[in-house]
């Protein structure tokens, strides 16, 4: 097992300490780790949580995502609370006290605005509560002194199935694995049926298999914990109370492939887990549930280390996650070679979700009959879903796969949805007409998140957030998605302000074709899928903000501002008059 | 057509290739141009700039990392893909401040050459204007990012060839830039010189060297005399007689 701290921990260590990550601390981290100096300094520049200018003591990033971001009945909690706070959007403050940001979905969709203080989530946001947060930040009030309850997350689980309904006695997986052996397991494994349960949907047996079947040194299993995908939120409910089985899944699936370590890459957002989820994994060893010789079987050694991410959606994707564990920034590599035959350190590497190894552990206590008795035929089992936005009863459902999205809908308490968004801003966008469809591999698959989007929403707002997140998550590799999800951000923003073409509506379809057939990664390949539903479905989206079939690309005036700033002239002379 | 068992057809013509060649080597290898700015031969492939993108069983892959597979159909140079590669070089011109009227580069560059190559007569999207940070602290070499289209091509070379790991690219989406693995961040303060293959492979004109400038007129350069299509058929013959 590494001894050294990663470079990660060692660089969130830093910007803790010193609320950015000064020059020294890198050139000293270069050394220490005998790494270039321009890799650390990438690693630097490619997360959000790292910085290169002083943040402020109490630094403060908003969620901007659809479901717990920080526009709230019409009003802008960040812009309050900057007013409140005598600051602006991402400066900080000149006294070093405070600074204000916004930040990519944190998880906290079920609790409406949500924010992070110091990395510690804050839900719940109303103007109250941000009054007083303005108070504490301005009487420079310790965070470990606010109110305890502020910080309280409450998982609310509104259906439970075979996954979330009982868990399993610790090491009943293992002890089961031991005795039947490694092949018959994955057998087991394979008839179950099961598929990853992070988007993708492969085969997770066969996974399994395949890096099993790979010569190498040594192995890996990796658990995907970054869920970043805005209104996915229900990785933090299993890591936060269904630990001890996915500890048990990857330990099964070490077992199978032959592996002596694991990693969970937790994302950066849910840090505040992991001291929970340290104790565990120490209760565990202590149980001689991991660590070497594990129940006593004389072959088999095994432990999980956590690897903290620093934001970045990016690091979901498994070889993007692979690089990111190996110190790098999150680029996606050049697949194949797949993960399962040469993933971490260039090794046989498994990387599956967290519900995937838990239903692996499940699967192995209680049989591939039990686990296939639930869902469809291509589409086994249940699946965890994170539901959120206009509904009465936000949380966590648990459902059999081929339930249909108006089921989960009624069940949800939304009255009269005009469309959702299923499996995130990368997933579906789906109106009235398709409610009867069912969640599946093979008709609406879902990594997860099922966003309710009511009447009073606008769709064209929603369609400029999931493109200003895409462009902002964008790993910058490669040119389609680069440069062309900012595109596609400019011309709804365009729309937006009533600048837009009829030409407009062929241009993001042309865009949003290009962007998905031409990039090198699925963010890339799902970024302009919520645009290209929308042009399908709700074609009065656009054309409705539009004013004329030509119009300029840009505000006259607007393009003016830089002048006006060199010659210092801001007189009704130096304005066009273009807006009477 | 029987599935030769190592040959590919990249658009009906079959082209021979060896185990564990990609796509892009097989195609120049017989002569076949697939339009490309990211690769050059002899380098590890990046699969970044994607105007390589070709067509194989319905889905569409970047030819200069795929690995050419026994019988592969490829479409390569088909109306849509050709329509693909030009807003992907317009997406490329918009993202930079590209210069070419006073642009050193001009005439040798491959981005404007490519921008010919497919018939390109507009930038088509609006321009981004972003403020990128010049280097102009070595003697010998210039840095202008405003002209880096982050094809990765000086940091490969530094790496592999050179061997003094001279760049990097940092930051994420449209913040992406190239950096230079120095204390204060210049090219002064790195071992690059002149004759690296780094400080001379840039496709476009982002790293120039100094006190150059016009040597050669305008009329007279690379892609005033030739195509794009033949220097890169062209380089790849050079990189098989240094590998001979
Ligand atoms: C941009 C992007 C983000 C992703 N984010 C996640 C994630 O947060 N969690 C996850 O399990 N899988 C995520 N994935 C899918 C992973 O690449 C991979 O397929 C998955 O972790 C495999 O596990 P599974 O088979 O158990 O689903 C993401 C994929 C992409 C392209
Ligand atoms: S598609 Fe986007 S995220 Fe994926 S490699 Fe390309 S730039 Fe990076
Ligand atoms: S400087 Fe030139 S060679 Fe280097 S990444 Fe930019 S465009 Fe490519």
């Amino acid at each position: 097992m590494e001894t050294r701290e990663h470079l990660l921990h060692r660089l969130q260590a830093i910007q803790r300490q010193f609320r950015h990550i000064p020059p020294q601390a890198m050139q000293q981290a270069a050394t220490d780790y005998q790494l270039p100096l321009s890799q650390v300094a990438a690693v630097v520049a490619f997360y959000s949580f790292f910085s290169t200018q002083p943040r402020g003591r109490f630094d403060i990033l908003f969620s901007n995502c659809t479901s717990c971001g920080y526009l709230v009945e019409g009003e802008n909690l960040l812009q309050i609370l900057c007013r409140q706070l005598q600051t602006v959007p991402g400066k900080t403050r000149a006294d070093d006290l405070v600074s204000i940001d916004e930040t990519s979905c944190i998880g906290m969709c079920d609790h409406g605005a949500s924010m992070l203080v110091n990395g510690i989530p804050i839900t719940g946001l109303n103007l109250e509560k941000l009054a007083r947060i303005a108070q504490r930040v301005t009487d420079a009030i310790p965070v470990q002194h606010w109110p305890v309850e502020w910080f309280a997350i409450v998982d609310t689980v509104h259906r439970r199935d075979l996954l979330l309904a009982k868990h399993p006695v610790p090491g009943s997986a293992l002890r089961q694995a031991f005795s039947q052996g490694a092949g018959e397991t994955l057998a087991i494994i394979r008839r179950s049926g099961l598929r990853g349960r992070g988007g993708a949907g492969f085969d997770t047996g066969k996974k399994w298999q395949l890096s099993r079947d790979t010569s190498g040194n040594t192995r890996y299993v990796v658990c995907n914990a970054d869920e970043g995908e805005p209104g996915t939120f229900k990785d933090r409910l299993l890591l936060h109370e269904y630990a001890e089985e996915l500890f048990e899944g990857m330990t099964l699936c070490a077992f199978i492939i032959g592996a002596t370590q694991g990693f969970i890459y937790l994302r950066g957002e849910y840090r505040y887990l992991l001291p929970q989820l340290q104790s565990a994994l120490k209760r565990r060893r202590s149980r001689g549930l991991l660590g070497a010789r594990i129940l006593k079987q004389r072959n088999f050694d095994f432990d999980i280390a956590i690897v903290v991410g620093a934001g970045a959606y990016i690091c979901g994707e498994e070889s993007a996650l692979i690089e990111s564990l190996e110190g790098k920034p999150g680029i996606p590599r050049i697949r194949p070679p797949f993960p399962v035959t040469h993933g971490y350190l260039g090794q046989p590497t498994v990387v599956n979700n967290v519900e995937t190894f838990i239903a692996a552990a499940h699967i192995t206590v209680h049989g591939a009959d039990w686990f296939k008795a639930a869902g469809t035929t291509a589409s086994a089992g249940t699946k965890i879903l994170s539901v959120s936005g206009d509904c009465g009863k936000p949380g966590i459902y648990e459902y059999p796969f081929g339930v249909t999205i108006r089921q989960v809908l009624d069940d949800c308490a939304a009255v009269a949805a005009q469309a959702v968004q299923i499996g995130g801003p990368s997933g579906a966008l789906l109106g009235p007409a398709a409610f009867d469809r069912t969640l599946a591999f093979d008709d609406v698959s879902t990594g997860g998140s099922v966003l309710v989007f009511g009447q009073q929403h606008d769709l064209l707002t929603i369609h400029r957030n999931f493109a200003r997140f895409f462009a902002h998550e964008s790993c910058g590799f490669c040119t389609p998605c680069r440069v062309g999800t900012q595109l596609l951000q400019n011309t709804l923003d365009n729309i937006a302000a009533g600048r837009g073409a009829t030409a407009d509506i062929e241009e993001l379809q042309q865009l949003g074709k290009i962007v998905q057939r031409q990039s090198h990664c699925g963010l890339g390949h799902t970024a302009a899928n919520h645009v290209l539903d929308s042009l399908r479905q709700f074609p009065q989206v656009f054309p409705n903000r539009m004013r004329s079939p030509f119009t300029a690309r840009f505000d006259l005036d607007q393009a003016l501002a830089s002048t006006r700033r060199i010659t210092r002239q801001n007189d009704a002379a130096a304005h066009l008059d273009q807006h009477k | 057509m029987i599935a030769g068992t190592n040959t590919i057809y990249i658009d009906g013509q079959e082209i021979p290739f060896t185990p564990g060649q990609t796509v892009m080597d097989a195609a120049l290898a017989a002569s076949v141009y697939i339009p490309h700015l990211c690769h050059y031969p002899g380098l590890p492939p990046s699969g970044n700039c994607r105007l390589c993108m070709v067509e194989t069983g319905g889905r569409n892959v970047a030819a200069c990392i795929a690995q050419a597979a026994a019988g592969q159909e490829i479409r390569n140079n088909t109306p849509e893909l050709n329509a693909a590669r030009m807003a992907i070089t317009q997406m490329l011109f918009v993202e930079g401040n590209h210069i070419c009227p006073s642009c050193e580069k001009t005439g040798n560059c491959k981005l404007q050459a490519m921008a010919y190559h497919l018939g390109m007569l507009d930038q088509h999207f609006s321009q981004f204007y972003q403020h990128r940070d010049i280097d102009a602290s070595h003697p010998d070499i210039a840095l202008d990012r405003s002209r880096c289209i982050l094809c990765d091509l000086c940091v490969r070379a530094s790496r592999d060839i050179d061997r003094k790991n001279v760049f990097a690219i940092a930051g994420r989406g449209i913040d992406a830039h190239l950096i230079v693995n120095s204390a204060s961040g210049k090219l002064a303060d790195t071992p690059i010189a002149a004759t690296d293959l780094a400080a001379t492979i840039c496709p476009v004109g982002a790293i120039l060297i100094k006190e150059q400038g016009y040597r050669v007129p305008i009329g007279q350069r690379i892609y005033d005399r030739r195509t794009i299509c033949e220097t890169g058929l062209q380089e790849h013959i050079a990189q098989q007689r240094r590998d001979q």
